[in-house]
C-alpha cells in the first residue's frame, strides 16, 4: 500500500467519523428544545409573538425557573410529526423568529432576568418571503441585541447549530455543547455544494470543517461539552436532561454570583479566534 | 456565495474594457473615467478594493491601516485545492494580504475611517484576518471620532475557515458596539454582491445604508433558495432596488454620484456631530 493509499484511507475514516457525528445530532428521535426545557427547567410558561405582527413557531420563547432562579428562555424548535414539522419549518426561522428572540432579550433586560438559549437549527429559513422581510437584517439585529443584553446569558447547543441562524442565539457568556451536537459555518451539504460543487460530498465537507463538538472546546468557542447517554441523546431523553440540568444550574450560578459585566461578553467575541495580539 | 450570471467578470484587453452585461467595449480611459459603470447600459462592474479607495478618497489622503495583517490556515483545509495555496495565489493576484483594505482618508474634505472589500480575493469572504482588520478599523474610527464608511462586496463566510469564519460576524458586531458608544456614525455601502454572513452582521447595521444599483444582496443565494424550496423568484429578487422598496436600504446611489452623496451625508454627520452627541446635555 502506498502512502497515498494510507492518506486516502485516513481521510475516509475521518469523513465517516465526522458524518456519524452529524447523523447523531440529526437523529429523528433526538430530544428537541421543548423536550429538554420541560425536563431541565421548572414552571416553563410559553410567550408568543414578536410584537411586530408575527409569531414564528420555529422559535419558542418563555419564562421559567431553574433552582429557584427566574429565567427568560429562547429556543429553536423542530417538529416531530409531519404537521408539526411544517408548522415549525424544521426549526428554520423567518425574520419574525429572530425578532421574537430580540423581544425576549429586551424583556430579559428590562426585568433583569438571565437568559438561557437552546440551539437546534439547520439555519435560517432559505425562502423568498424570508428574504423579502429582511432575513439578514433580522439576524444582524439579533447579534447586536445579544451583545447589548445587560443580564447573564447562557447558551446550550443541543443538536444542529447551523450558520448565522444558530449564531442569533449563541453569543452568550457561557456556551455549553452537547457531546453529539455541532456548530458549523454552513450545513455539510451546503459547504460541499460550494467547495466541491457537489452536495453529495457532504461527508468530506464535514471532516474538512472539523465540526465535532470537542473541537469547539479546544478553540474556546464552547466552555464545556456536556456528555450524552451512551449512543447519544436519542437513546434516553430523561438521562440526557439529568446530565444537562446540573451543568445549566452550575453555569448559571457562576454567572449570576460574580460581578456581571456585558462588556466582558463583547470582549469574548471580539477576541475569540485568538490569532491576533490586541 | 451567489453570483448572478449577469455579473460575469468584465473582460479587460489591450483594446479596451468590455461591459459584462451588454458586452460593448470601451477604451480603458473611458471606462476608468466612468468609474467602471458602463456608459451605455449603466451596469456597475465590480471593482477592486484599491480602485474603490481611489474613487472615494480625496487624492493623496488615504493612509492604510494594518497593511500587513494576514491570517493563517487554522483548520489545515483542503477542498479541491489546499487553502494555503488559494491564499497565496489571491495575495499575489490582488496585491492585498486578505480580502479587505482599510485606512484613514478624507472624502470631500471630511475625515473618515474607510474599509473596502475586495471581491477578487476569494469572493471578498469573511476570514479571521478580514474580520480582525475590519474590527480594528471600526475601533480606530471610534477612537479617532472618524465616521466609518465601509464598502462591502462579499459572498459571505469563507468556508475554508469553518466556524472561525462564522464567528467574524460576532466580532464585527462587537466592534460596532464601540462605534455606537462613541456616537460615531457608520455609513454602510453595499456593492455587488453583499451576501450571507456579511449582510447578516456588520453590513446591515449601518446608521445609513446605501447600495449601488442592481447589486445582489441577501442572506441566502437565489440558487440555494430555488433548490431548497422550488419557489418562483419574483422579478428583481434580492437587488438593491428590491430591498430599497422594502425599507431595508436608505438609498440606491449610482457609483458616479456616490462621492457626492457621501460628502453631503458626512457634512451632516461628520465629527462635529459626534462631538456634539458626546457632550453632556
Amino acid at each position: 500500500m502506498s502512502s497515498t493509499d494510507l492518506d486516502g484511507a485516513a481521510a475516509g475514516e475521518a469523513a465517516q467519523a465526522a458524518w456519524a457525528h452529524v447523523e447523531v445530532s440529526r437523529h429523528p428521535d433526538r430530544p428537541y428544545s421543548l423536550d429538554l426545557v420541560q425536563r431541565c427547567l421548572d414552571d416553563f410558561i410559553e410567550l408568543h409573538g414578536d410584537r411586530q405582527g408575527g409569531d414564528d413557531a420555529a422559535v419558542v420563547i418563555g419564562l421559567a425557573r431553574l433552582g429557584g432562579q427566574p429565567l427568560a428562555v429562547v429556543a429553536n424548535q423542530k417538529g416531530r410529526t409531519l404537521e408539526e414539522r411544517g408548522k415549525r419549518n424544521f426549526g428554520m426561522a423567518h425574520p419574525e423568529g429572530y425578532r421574537k428572540a430580540q423581544r425576549l432579550f429586551t424583556l430579559a433586560g428590562r426585568l433583569k432576568l438571565p437568559v438561557v438559549s437552546f440551539i437546534d437549527t439547520p439555519g435560517a429559513y432559505p425562502g423568498v418571503a424570508a428574504e423579502e422581510r429582511g432575513q439578514a437584517w433580522a439576524i444582524a439585529q439579533t447579534l447586536e441585541a445579544q451583545l447589548a443584553l445587560p443580564t447573564p446569558y447562557l447558551a446550550v447547543v443541543i443538536g444542529e447549530g447551523g450558520s448565522g441562524g444558530a449564531l442569533a442565539t449563541l453569543l452568550a457568556d457561557s456556551v455549553l455543547v452537547l457531546e453529539h451536537a455541532f456548530l458549523s459555518v454552513a450545513s455539510p451539504e451546503a459547504a460541499a455544494a460550494i467547495l466541491f460543487r457537489d452536495a453529495g460530498r457532504k461527508q468530506q465537507a464535514a471532516a474538512a470543517l472539523r465540526l465535532e463538538a470537542a473541537n469547539l472546546l479546544e478553540w474556546g468557542i464552547a466552555d464545556e461539552i456536556v456528555p450524552e447517554p451512551p449512543g447519544g441523546a436519542h437513546t434516553d431523553w430523561d438521562e440526557t436532561a439529568r446530565l444537562l440540568r446540573p451543568r445549566l444550574e452550575a453555569r448559571l450560578l457562576e454567572l449570576t454570583s460574580r460581578g456581571f459585566d456585558p462588556a466582558r461578553r463583547r470582549e469574548r467575541y471580539r477576541r475569540l479566534d485568538g490569532l491576533f495580539s490586541a | 456565495m451567489a453570483i448572478s450570471p449577469a455579473y460575469a467578470r468584465p473582460r479587460t484587453v489591450d483594446s479596451g474594457f468590455t461591459c459584462g452585461a451588454c458586452q460593448r467595449t470601451f477604451p480603458m480611459a473611458q471606462a476608468a473615467g466612468s468609474l467602471y459603470v458602463c456608459p451605455t447600459c449603466g451596469h456597475h462592474s465590480r471593482i477592486s478594493a484599491h480602485e474603490r479607495v481611489r474613487q472615494l478618497a480625496d487624492k493623496g489622503t488615504f493612509q492604510e491601516w494594518d497593511a500587513n495583517l494576514a491570517g493563517r490556515d487554522r483548520l489545515g483545509f483542503v477542498d479541491t485545492k489546499a487553502y494555503v495555496d488559494r491564499l497565496a495565489e489571491a495575495r499575489q493576484r490582488q496585491q492585498l494580504p486578505d480580502a479587505i483594505l482599510t485606512g484613514a482618508a478624507s472624502i470631500s474634505g471630511h475625515p473618515v475611517g474607510l474599509a473596502s472589500f475586495d471581491f477578487g480575493f476569494l469572493g471578498g469572504s469573511l476570514s479571521t484576518a478580514v474580520g480582525e482588520r475590519l474590527a480594528r478599523a471600526i475601533e480606530r474610527s471610534a477612537t479617532e471620532l472618524r465616521p466609518f464608511v465601509c464598502v462591502t462586496s462579499s459572498g459571505g463566510a469563507r468556508m475554508q475557515e469553518g466556524v472561525f469564519s462564522l464567528m467574524q460576524m460576532a466580532k464585527s458586531v462587537a466592534a460596532l458596539h464601540q462605534l455606537a458608544e462613541a456616537h460615531v456614525p457608520f455609513i454602510s455601502i453595499l456593492a455587488d454582491p453583499t451576501m450571507g454572513g456579511s449582510i447578516a452582521s456588520f453590513a446591515a447595521l449601518g446608521d445609513v445604508i446605501l447600495a449601488e444599483p442592481k447589486a445582489m444582496i441577501g442572506f441566502t443565494g437565489a440558487r440555494v433558495i430555488t433548490q431548497a424550496t422550488y419557489e418562483q423568484l419574483p422579478a428583481g429578487f434580492q437587488t438593491s432596488e428590491f430591498h430599497h422598496a422594502r425599507g431595508l436600504i436608505d438609498q440606491v446611489v449610482d457609483r458616479r454620484q456616490l462621492r457626492e452623496v457621501l460628502g453631503r451625508l458626512l457634512a451632516v454627520l461628520g465629527p462635529s456631530a459626534a462631538e456634539d452627541a458626546r457632550r453632556p446635555a
